[in-house]
């Protein structure tokens, strides 16, 4: 596909353009292409991509995920057009064997190619230790899709799983085993787990953690030879005479670079390997760059993507003729989720450095590890060890890489909880703190973005990139431009949308005063008059919904409804829906379970409880709604709101009826608190929690509304979250009588509900209040803005209005239409498809689809 | 081949609906008395047949469905993805006789 373009740089050959070529085409020597086309090298060079791979650029870091699509085009990086566009000759399947650095060229399995500048980009290769027997067929290593296609062809005939290595990527290896559904055993040659990132008590902290979800960890394990097994297929011998049968071992040992190209042409290397590279990313040859994980710095080889994107842009710009960038080391701090557990590690973990201090804080029952280690006088952030919670990784991670001067009491930074600890605001950054640290962009790159005119996010991101790699920076992205433009003196603009210049506050209140019922109205009145977009129409929808209360799917307000709002169940990627009942309080009888049961089975749901103590059944077709809430609604079930931004569940502990320790009926109040506020649609979902007394079994602190009871009365706590950021709940009133009690939730999620931004949860609210919690208290307990009454009087008509809203829908024959998936044909959706897994369905993926055809099921 | 799908005031105005038309699914949407759409039903990005229920919007004059999946919206008269230059879906001409709609393609 790419002859005419040989043939034109043929041609082109004649006007003296010379070669620029890279070696490898992995993350990083991606990375530098889209590097060279952003300092336009191609208008002074010809650029070729050598790579030893049949398919070009994809994403490794990410190389698990694809265990659970088997889809390369998720993880392709490389837009085969765009280099076709900028004249990139990719050249795939063609391992380059040799250089001639003295005439500049280099030899190619398939080819021979002049250069003017090399860049070797070669990466690296999983390191398998020489133990007699590991050449055997069910031995593999874990870093290539063809690796992984190959483990999942010899997991189909295995029982157990051995992983040799306990580190970062042994452990999601480990994982990856798990999920095929082998009993699966890590095998550890040091004393402890992940030993370059923890310390001991944290990786032993993870290795209980770990070995509780069933994976058995075996350290301080030399492991002396394979042979075959009696059992399985294989037997590990250790150098303490014990031994492990298996059938499958995936060697997770470490990396080593690939050097080899870089040793034939001799070129220098280090010791222990790694082509030695400077500050420029120059190797011993001026005319040969290297970067990524086969390039040695500083005696140190970089095994994340994050240092290797900023060496490719580096050599990118000392190829243009800009010196002065430089490649000065990088942070190799990381946070993570490895089967399930937060582990996070910064800078010095173990305490090496001279007279370092370290403070720990170890919670067995939470089973979280926390350790700071700070310089000899406590000024500095050196390092840190989060395992089990990763809440204050961000933070930590701020003050080490700025050099930020620590607090006077350094330990509040990990001690849950306590007053005082300071969360690092916009401001206190200093302008070489990294903000995104995908693409090493800092928060005076973006300041002067914003200076240069970039407003938006959008904009920031093209000229910037922040915010395109993992995204995990991008509230932080989105916290610094609004800084930026207010310190410019430019309104941030909170419109809701391109059709409001209204904020979701002021068009709350407009539309109250004007009782305006519906979005043709809202939208001649106070918009543009047009037909609005998925922005303003649910978020006008929900504030028509939290005002008045109406049934969701009036032909006036129906079009407005997500589609989770529009069928009343959550859709779900593959199109079917969930079927969520309500269930108050947790308390059901077993009648009511048994028709959850029998409904499930006769409609083949896929049956499981919730977090929220209650039953999900999911797979749901969109014809089979009404049917099933038909059964549902008749045995006495109403919906649970599951699908819409409102009320979701009450938690609660069994409490004083049943607990020993009880003080006072968590599950009655409970149940009362849901019925009450059921139906009540706000900003964004609501959750709340009661526990019976102060050992909390209901974990209501980490919800919107918490309520504890003592023996003086009930506590109440607000703006908790678990989720993406957890936040524990701040107390708001002590000993509270039950109508007291009642009165603040109904002001609370009044004043939420008028006040708060679309799609923002009660904690975010409250954190960008000013005034915080103690202005709340003032407006909701002391009615500073006497408005308490107003609060109370507008949540009576959102309780007087509820309805069950299946049951409206399952009596209005013409609703009832629209959940045929046809308007011209009874059939159903042939897309859906179902494969059995642990007794039940799931949707089938994309492989499966094209194996299994679909039936018509009635 | 002309079709007819269903009547005018089958489809509630603002919403979307599924079409069988020759074979495939055909997401049509009532815009008003006089405007309606009709786009393939299939959404490229989830792989999933949803389109029809998206939410209905206006982007510059262009009129679009938002995918209720990922987001991603659709032109709803030349099925051109806003979000993604690359990706097309098919767009059906549509008519109204006699408050009867038509899929003409
Ligand atoms: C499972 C897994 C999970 C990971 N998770 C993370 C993570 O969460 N965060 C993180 O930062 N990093 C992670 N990494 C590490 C990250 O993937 C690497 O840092 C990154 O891929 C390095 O990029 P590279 O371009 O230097 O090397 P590679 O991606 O290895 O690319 C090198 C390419 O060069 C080719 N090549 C080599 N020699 C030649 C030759 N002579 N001729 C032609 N072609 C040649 C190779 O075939 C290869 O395609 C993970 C790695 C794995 C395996
Ligand atoms: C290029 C390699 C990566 C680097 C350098 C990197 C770096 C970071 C950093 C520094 C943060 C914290 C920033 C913040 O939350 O404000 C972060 C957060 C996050 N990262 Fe990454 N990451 C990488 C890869 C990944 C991958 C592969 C995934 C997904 C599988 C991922 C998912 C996340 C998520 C979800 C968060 C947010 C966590 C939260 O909000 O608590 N990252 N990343
Ligand atoms: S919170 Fe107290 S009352 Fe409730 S279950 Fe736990 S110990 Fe018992
Ligand atoms: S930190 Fe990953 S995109 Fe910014």
């Amino acid at each position: 596909m790419y002859s005419q373009y040989i043939f034109g740089i043929n041609l082109e050959n004649c006007c003296m353009k010379k070669n620029l070529v890279i070696v490898g085409n992995g993350m990083v020597g991606h990375h530098f292409v889209q590097q060279a086309i952003k300092e336009k090298l191609s208008e002074h060079y010809h650029i070729h991509v050598f790579s030893e791979e049949a398919v070009p650029a994809y994403d490794r870091v990410q190389l698990s995920s694809y265990f659970k699509h088997f889809d390369l085009a998720q993880l392709n990086l490389v837009d085969l057009e765009q280099y076709q566009q900028e004249k990139i000759m990719l050249h795939q399947n063609d391992l380059v064997t040799s250089i001639d650095r003295e005439n500049k060229i280099i030899n190619t399995q398939n080819t021979q190619l002049a250069y003017e500048i090399l860049v070797l980009a070669t990466g690296s290769y999983p390191f398998v230790p020489p133990i007699p027997g590991h050449q055997h067929e069910n031995c593999f290593v874990y870093r290539t899709i063809s690796d992984l296609d190959a483990i999942t062809q010899s997991a189909k005939k295995s029982k157990v799983g051995v992983v040799v290595g306990g580190g970062l990527l042994g452990l999601e290896a480990a994982n990856a085993l798990m999920n095929l559904g082998l009993e699966t055993h890590v095998v550890e040659f040091a004393p402890q787990l992940m030993g370059i990132q923890l310390d001991v008590d944290g990786g032993s902290l993870l290795r209980k953690k770990i070995e509780s979800l069933g994976v058995h960890v075996h350290t301080s394990k030399n492991t002396k030879n394979i042979s075959a097994g009696d059992q399985h297929t294989l037997k590990i011998e250790f150098a303490d005479d014990s031994q492990l049968e298996t059938d499958i071992i995936v060697f997770s040992a470490g990396i080593r670079p690939q050097d080899q190209l870089a040793k034939v042409s001799q070129l220098d290397l280090g010791e222990r390997g790694g082509i030695v590279i400077d500050n420029a990313c120059k190797t011993s040859d001026e005319n040969i760059f290297a970067i990524g994980e086969c390039a040695l710095w500083d005696q140190r080889i970089f095994g994340l993507v994050a240092p290797g994107y900023t060496m490719a842009s580096v050599a990118a710009s000392q190829i243009a003729g800009n010196l002065e960038k430089t490649f000065d080391g990088a942070d190799m701090s990381t946070k993570l989720k490895l089967l399930g557990v937060e582990v996070g590690s910064i800078g010095d973990a173990h305490a090496r450095t001279d007279k370092s201090l370290a403070y720990t804080y170890m919670n067995p029952r939470e089973q979280v590890y926390k350790k700071i280690v700070t310089s000899s006088d406590g000024k500095k952030l050196l390092g840190a060890v989060l395992v089990g919670d990763t809440s204050d990784y961000n933070n930590l991670l701020q003050f080490y890489l700025n050099d930020m001067p620590l607090p006077a009491e350094p330990e509040c930074l990990i001690l849950p909880s306590m007053d005082g600890a300071p969360s690092l605001g916009i401001h206190a950054l200093p302008d070489t703190a990294q903000i995104c640290s995908c693409y090493s962009v800092s928060k005076s790159d973006i300041s002067q973005a914003v200076n240069n005119g970039a407003h938006t996010i959008s904009d920031i991101k093209k000229c910037t990139n922040a915010s395109t790699g993992c995204g995990g920076c991008a509230q932080l992205v989105k916290d610094v431009v609004n800084h930026e433009l207010t310190q410019l003196g430019i309104a941030v603009n909170n419109n809701l949308c391109e059709h409001f210049s209204y904020t979701r506050q002021e068009l709350y209140h407009l539309i109250r005063v004007n009782e305006f019922k519906n979005f043709t109205d809202v939208i001649t009145q106070l918009g543009d008059g047009t037909v609005g977009c998925h922005i303003c129409k649910p978020a006008i929808g929900s504030i028509l919904s939290s005002c008045w209360n109406e049934y969701v799917l009036k032909d006036e307000l129906a079009g407005l409804q997500e589609t989770n709002d529009f069928f009343l169940g959550n859709i779900q990627k593959d199109g079917t829906y969930s079927v969520v009942p309500r269930i108050a309080g947790g308390e059901i009888t077993p009648e009511k379970l048994m028709v959850l049961g029998e409904t499930a089975k006769e409609f083949n749901l896929y049956t499981k409880i919730t977090g929220g103590q209650r039953v999900d059944l999911f797979g749901a077709r969109l014809e089979h709604l009404p049917h099933i809430w038909k059964k549902l609604i008749d045995a006495g079930f109403e919906t649970g709101h599951a699908y819409a931004k409102s009320l979701r569940t009450v938690k609660s502990c069994v409490g004083s009826t049943w607990c020993r320790y009880g003080v006072d009926d968590s599950v009655g109040l409970a149940i009362n608190l849901e019925h009450r506020y059921k139906g009540l649609r706000a900003p964004h979902k609501l959750k709340l929690g009661v526990s019976g007394c102060t050992r909390e079994c209901a974990e209501a602190q980490s919800k919107d509304v918490g309520v504890i009871a003592t023996e003086n009365g009930w506590n109440l706590y607000v703006c908790g979250n678990g989720g993406m950021r957890p936040r524990h709940a701040d107390l708001f009133a002590t000993d509270l009588d039950e109508e007291t009690l009642i009165k603040y939730i109904d002001r609370f999620f009044m004043f939420y509900t008028r006040t708060a931004d679309k799609l923002q949860r009660t904690s975010v609210w409250m954190e960008k209040m000013e005034g915080g919690i103690e202005y709340l208290r003032e407006v909701i307990i002391q009615d500073s803005l006497g408005i308490a009454q107003q609060l109370e009087d507008e949540m009576q008509i959102v309780i007087q209005n509820y309805q069950c809203e299946w049951k409206t829908t399952i009596e209005n024959s013409d609703k009832l239409k629209r959940f045929n998936h046809f308007i011209n044909s009874s059939k159903g959706d042939d897309n859906i498809v179902f494969v059995q897994e642990r007794d039940q369905i799931r949707p089938a993926n994309i492989n499966e689809k094209q194996t299994i055809k679909y039936q018509e099921v009635n | 081949m002309i079709e007819r799908i269903c009547k005018l005031n089958d489809i509630t105005i603002n919403t979307g609906v599924v079409a069988l038309y020759n074979e495939k699914q055909v997401a049509i949407f009532r815009v008003s008395d006089t405007e309606i759409y009709a786009i393939d039903n299939f959404d490229p990005f989830s792989h999933a047949n949803i389109l029809s229920r998206g939410i209905i919007g206006q982007d510059q004059g262009q009129l679009f469905v938002a995918s209720p999946l990922y987001k991603q919206r659709f032109n709803l008269q030349s099925g051109q993805c806003l979000d993604d230059e690359d990706v097309k879906i098919n767009a059906y001409e549509t008519k109204i006789i006699d408050q009867e709609i038509y899929i003409d393609a």
